[in-house]
């Protein structure tokens, strides 16, 4: 379903009401549990304001009457916000996020919140409290994580996009497995002002949709600067239109570990391009092959700062104890599921004096090496490519025992976002048994713009 | 680099506030030992000379007016989600003795 399919309803005279009624009765059928909870109420009365507005011949923004989900993670009225976590079972959030306000200001109408690994530590939303996320196209295997509820949502039709964030390949990742489009825009061109934290410094909201011009109007009605998120900044909103990208495959994404089925279809869109005349080349970074390890260290220090906050005391789960010491210890040892423990552990550790200089800081001068890297392949090309995954979605239950086989599902996707860079992912044809597989193009920071166009063009060629 | 001990594991879980059973703790300490093995491969990454990246906007220093900015929050809203408070405040255990 796209948005433009809702605006055809709107234009045959359906009433705000009906379409969104429409699309929660599709979300209470959610065969995949990828909704954790419908906001009925809420949405219901925003559906019969705008019907309302319509009525009057208002104008109501680019976003009339189009029903969404968000991400569990991203603050809403009328609603828990859980993260899928114990710890926030209950939370009910005081504010709403900017990116709901500024949906909500272009007309878009929030039904309800998706499943997550809890607090998106995870990359199959296995870890989540409420249990797994199913796939869209095969019930046995996985969603993908940590946005595998709205990825999957999406790709079932409940509404034409979703809301996810994207640390390490949290959008990309769950796309690419349920065959929608998923768009990681530039680190800080998207607020996170009402975002649950996980880590600082590459986390980013952006749109899960099945075409990239979705993508982009959600994009362009979310981002920009904002006062309550002072790390915002502004993307380039009009570069030189790039006609021909020049294409740059990355060598590295098709080394070792790459799926058999993932090389082909990525194979048949390098010579699609090159016979619809785009310019496709080879292009090295060395370093990126160590990425993960950077990603690894840099992602637990940020997000055992962040989750300090978590203490049983101002909200969240609460265990009774013996001290105030005892309580927190309690309530954080409740709240917590493994994978956030483990990761909060590493955190520690890495930030711990004795280990600092060797692992944390090493790996922000590894982040500056793999930055550079990417400088110098965008004087030779315009976009990056490389798949978004290394295979396609795998049985549920695979990889719950082995946390760092669980990471390397993210080893395509990890390297842009050290970088801060806009990146994408596109269906691009299918495997064993229908199994969906996604192409990733990277842009340079801030050209979002240029990605987006560069993916339209993609996306016609793979389509044709 | 070294391997974790128990210990280890014991004392980063009371810096980090967590409590961790001997069970919890042991099956920590290799899945800890493997990641970690799997970081340490930095060391093959020359770095020297070079400066860390810890954000990527290039932004510093955000400044803003010093004025109150109303964000239309009350009191009674954010203490919605607070599980142990009296007369508008949070209560917690007594610190000092």
């Amino acid at each position: 379903m796209t948005i433009s399919d809702i605006r055809q309803m709107y234009e045959k005279g359906t009433t705000v009401r009906e379409v969104v009624t429409e699309a929660i009765n599709r979300a209470r059928k959610d065969q995949n549990s990828a909704v954790l909870e419908v906001i009925e109420a809420r949405a219901l009365e925003r559906a019969d304001e705008l019907d309302a507005r319509i009525k009057k011949n208002e104008t109501i923004g680019r976003l009339a009457g189009v029903p969404f989900l968000a991400k569990d993670n991203i603050l809403t009225y009328d609603s828990k916000t859980t993260a899928s976590s114990h710890m926030l079972e209950n939370f009910e959030a005081p504010f709403q996020a900017t990116v709901i306000e500024r949906l909500e200001a272009e007309g878009a109408i929030c039904i309800g919140k998706t499943n997550l690994d809890s607090f998106a530590h995870g990359g199959s939303t296995e870890n989540s409290y409420f249990g797994p996320t199913s796939n869209a196209v095969d019930k046995k295997r996985v969603a993908g994580g940590s946005s595998g509820g709205s990825a999957t949502a999406v790709a079932a039709g409940i509404v034409p996009f979703a809301l996810g964030t994207d640390t390490g390949g949290s959008i990309r990742q769950p796309a690419s497995y349920n065959g929608v489009v998923g768009l990681k825009p530039s680190y800080g061109s998207v607020s996170r002002y009402g975002v649950v934290a996980m880590a600082s410094s590459t986390d980013v909201v952006g749109p899960i949709t099945t075409n990239t011009e979705d993508a982009e109007l959600v994009l362009n009605c979310m981002a920009g600067v904002d006062e309550r998120d002072s790390t915002t900044i502004k993307i380039e909103k009009t570069t030189p239109e790039l006609k021909k990208p020049r294409f740059g495959v990355i060598k590295e994404g098709l080394g070792e570990g790459i799926d058999p089925d993932v090389r082909r279809c990525t194979d048949n869109l390098i010579e699609s391009l090159r016979n619809n005349d785009y310019e496709v080349g080879e292009v090295s970074l060395p370093t990126s092959p160590y990425a993960l390890a950077v990603y690894y260290i840099i992602v637990p220090a940020e997000l055992s700062s962040n989750l300090a906050r978590y203490d049983g005391i101002k909200y969240g789960t609460q265990k009774t104890g013996d001290s105030l010491q005892a309580v927190y210890e309690n309530s954080r040892s409740e709240g917590f599921m493994d994978e956030n423990k483990r990761r909060i552990l590493i955190g520690n550790y890495v930030l711990s004096s004795g280990y600092y200089d060797a692992y944390y800081h090493k790996a922000q001068a590894v982040r500056t090496v793999i930055i550079r890297e990417y400088e110098e392949a965008f004087e030779k090309y315009d976009i990056l490519l490389s798949p978004t995954a290394p295979t396609p979605a795998f049985k549920l239950g695979k990889n719950v025992s082995d946390p760092l086989k669980m990471y390397l599902t993210d080893i395509l996707t990890v390297p842009p976002s050290l970088a801060g860079l806009p990146a994408i992912s596109l269906p691009n044809g299918t495997g064993q048994n229908n199994l969906p597989i996604g192409i990733q193009l990277v842009a340079p920071y801030r050209l979002d713009v240029n990605l987006i166009n560069a993916a339209k063009l993609v996306e016609e060629v793979i389509n044709r | 680099m070294s391997s974790i001990s128990i210990e280890d594991v014991k004392k980063l879980a009371k810096l980090s506030a967590l409590t961790i059973s001997d069970t919890e703790a042991d099956a920590l300490r290799n899945q800890l030992d493997e990641i970690l093995g799997f970081v340490s491969k930095l060391s093959e990454v020359n770095t020297l000379g070079i400066e860390p990246t810890y954000q990527v906007t290039g932004l510093s220093n955000v400044m803003r007016e010093d004025e109150v900015v109303d964000y239309g929050l009350d009191r009674d809203a954010l203490l919605r989600n607070t599980p142990n408070q009296q007369d508008g405040q949070i209560k917690v255990k007594r610190v000092i003795e």
